[in-house]
């Protein structure tokens, strides 16, 4: 039983990481329609820059969180600002393939800067443990679980409460309807791609605050929240959650359990994905597409 | 259906000049000329004479430049006609490069596979070209029945799936794909009594240079296939499942004929063009390069040469292998006399040829989203309408 609360726990620990990946890729999706490759890159920025206040400049660790935070939004938000804004209207296809190319060029600026090898964030969290009901679990996975939480309680209040919230919710209904009523879209679409930023560098750090834990590769782990933004449904938050939980769960149960030959666990959120897709192609939560001729 | 009156891009020769930039074409059948106009026949000509004469003008370092090329461009007009005609997004195209490489890799002779069956190996060239195009074209029809289910950004997704599943299958299925370490093989180039790879008796000095008249004939070859394709019946039912899968499907066109037979033909050209990468530059395959990650970033490299040249062109797509794959090699080559490159440098050769290559991709999808394609008929237009601005 024990071994299972383990597994079920570090599972959701790593799922709440990818569910904050996922919701930075919903929150640009919900507003604009991008499906943004270039998240890796966002994740990438936050991390080495985390990495750069902390040990670096030697600023306490929350602090250079926040500061990382702050450089993540900042950085979502240029690449809205300088190239994205000039996509709207293109082909959806055309607009994925240049977040492709901005994470390649993003990738290359980080690694010229902080160099190709793997650094240590230095976190307070180390590689310490703690005891809960059997189950062992690091402080580092203890605090994904928190930050995510605290990350979807804010997304909630910000939604629901905040007059941007609304503004944004009124522009992925209806685009024209809430430009209508005096909504700037310019200012939706920028605070999105900020928001998208600043979870990005979230959830990179709590990925990477182990030792040895930096390296460029990160921004792959980006690709693995795909099956669990598509399994929840591109536009929708809930199912970024629920979507990386379930990958990240599932992927510790068949790291566990299934032993399928070498790295089945990587391709076992895929096979999640594909088998959910087929039976509701617009994923668990995603709104239907209405298609007129 | 020969009063039909349909506009083209392409203008008959005679008619008079300072005429507006668009033809009217009176004729069903010149409307589906593949080349309508003698400019375009006589340019025909030239760029054969230009592709058999290179070898000869040009050094073997350059040739093989231009093999690599020439290579990704069969693989690129494939993904040309899947998303450029037919719409159907895909990041999966590494996996049925793939394929093709392995398919070659079994009809070679020296295979290290430990299933590896004698009678099937040592196939001359005609044989592990079909038989690779066959494995794609299969492989292909397997996964376009996903692209009736899911549309867009979804199915982008889920071609994405595909190379991180093809990487757990070639590691795991080592018996085939000789596991992890992959397999090495040595592949033969001979069409008939001619020996690409030994020319020596009709004037060619190097392996090289038989090669790249080989590869570069497949080019051609693979053009006028796609070409004669988009031009006919199966071409204009492609478009219309571009254009508005619905509307086309109310038309009366199958969209699971054409959706599956897009994702066919699609892949076995881009098997056709792995199969002949590997061989003639490899001579190995594993699993690394072509699956998973890497996978990824090859699939965007098709994607990449089908922006750049233009998507929904067959000439596009040769220029924008030209493009993407020639310039990092000429970076590679020249990247002693570029100064900030290198060990005390800023940056490495291969940071910098991924950077540029980012840099293409979105200046390219900025300025001018329709390729080098609309460049040249922009500048073809302008003279055609010549001194007038329209």
């Amino acid at each position: 039983m024990s071994t299972f609360l383990d597994i079920f726990i570090n599972g959701a620990a790593v799922g709440a990481a990818y569910a904050l990946v996922a919701l930075g890729f919903v929150v640009i999706y919900k507003a604009t329609g991008v499906i943004n490759f270039a998240q890796g890159g966002f994740m990438l920025v936050g991390s080495y820059l985390a990495y750069n206040f902390h040990q670096t400049w030697g600023l306490p660790f929350y602090l250079a969180l926040v500061m990382a935070l702050v450089g993540g939004a900042l950085v979502g938000w240029l690449a809205e600002v300088a190239i994205l804004r000039f996509m709207v209207g293109q082909p959806p296809f055309a607009q994925i393939m240049v977040t492709i190319g901005l994470l390649f060029v993003i990738q290359e600026v980080v690694s010229a800067i902080w160099g190709p090898d793997t650094l240590d964030m230095g976190s307070p969290w180390g590689n310490r443990t703690v005891k809960l009901g059997g189950a062992t679990i690091s402080h580092q996975n203890v605090w994904t679980l928190v930050f995510a939480f605290i990350v979807v309680v804010a997304f909630f209040f910000f939604f629901r409460f905040t007059s941007l919230g609304l503004a944004m919710r009124a522009t992925s209904i209806d685009q024209e309807a809430a430009l209508a009523q005096g909504i700037s879209a310019r200012r939706v679409y920028g605070v999105s791609w900020a928001i998208a930023g600043a979870v990005g560098a979230l959830a990179a750090i709590m990925l990477t605050a182990q030792p040895a834990g930096i390296s460029p590769a990160l921004q792959f782990t980006a690709l693995l929240a795909f099956p669990a933004i598509i399994l929840g449904g591109l536009d929708s938050p809930v199912g970024a959650i629920v979507g990386g939980l379930v990958i990240g769960i599932s992927q510790a149960i068949a790291a566990k359990w299934i032993h399928w030959g070498t790295g089945f666990s990587d391709v076992f959120p895929y096979v999640v994905m594909i088998a959910i897709l087929l039976v509701k192609p617009y994923g668990l939560f995603g709104t239907r597409e209405v298609r007129r001729v | 259906m020969a009063a039909a009156v349909a506009f083209t891009q392409s203008r008959p020769a005679r008619a008079k000049r300072g005429h507006p930039n668009r033809a009217l074409v009176t004729d069903y059948r010149r409307d589906l000329r593949m080349f309508p106009s003698w400019l375009s026949r006589f340019a025909l000509v030239v760029l054969l004479l230009i592709v058999i004469a290179i070898p000869f003008q040009v050094t073997d370092d350059w040739l093989t430049i231009l093999i690599i090329c020439g290579c990704y461009a069969i693989g690129a007009i494939g993904l040309n006609l899947l998303t450029g005609y037919t719409g159907q997004v895909s990041l999966g195209h590494a996996f049925f490069v793939a394929a093709g490489g392995y398919a070659v890799a079994h009809l070679s002779s020296d295979v290290t596979a430990a299933t590896h069956i004698n009678w099937i190996s040592s196939q001359p060239l005609i044989v592990w070209l079909i038989v690779s195009a066959l494995i794609g074209a299969v492989l292909g029809a397997l996964i376009g029945p996903f692209a009736l289910r899911l549309q867009g950004n979804y199915l982008a997704i889920v071609t994405l799936a595909l190379l991180f599943f093809s990487s757990y299958l070639f590691k795991n299925w080592g018996a085939v794909t000789g596991g992890g370490s992959g397999l090495n093989f040595n592949p033969h180039f001979a069409l008939g009594p001619v020996d690409f790879a030994n020319l020596d008796q009709v004037g060619f000095t190097s392996e090289v240079q038989g090669l790249f008249w080989m590869v570069w004939g497949l080019v051609a070859l693979a053009a006028l296939l796609a070409k004669n394709l988009v031009r006919t019946r199966p071409g204009r039912a492609m478009q219309a499942v571009r254009d508005r899968d619905v509307a086309a499907e109310v038309c009366g066109v199958s969209l699971l004929r054409y959706k599956l037979g897009a994702f066919a033909i699609s892949s076995a050209f881009a098997s056709v063009g792995g199969a002949l990468y590997l061989a003639v530059t490899q001579g190995h395959i594993e699993p690394g390069p072509v699956s998973g990650v890497d996978g990824l970033i090859l699939s965007i490299i098709y994607i990449a040469i089908v922006i750049v040249g233009g998507m929904g062109t067959v000439w596009g797509s040769i220029i924008g292998a030209l493009v993407v794959e020639g310039v990092p090699q000429l970076i590679n080559r020249y990247s002693g006399s570029i100064p900030f490159l290198g060990s005390n440098g800023i940056m490495s050769v291969d940071s910098f040829n991924n950077l540029l290559f980012g840099v293409l991709i979105v200046v390219f999808l900025l300025i001018e989203p329709l390729g080098l394609a609309a460049v040249w008929q922009r500048i073809k237009g302008y003279f055609r309408a010549w001194p007038f601005s329209y």
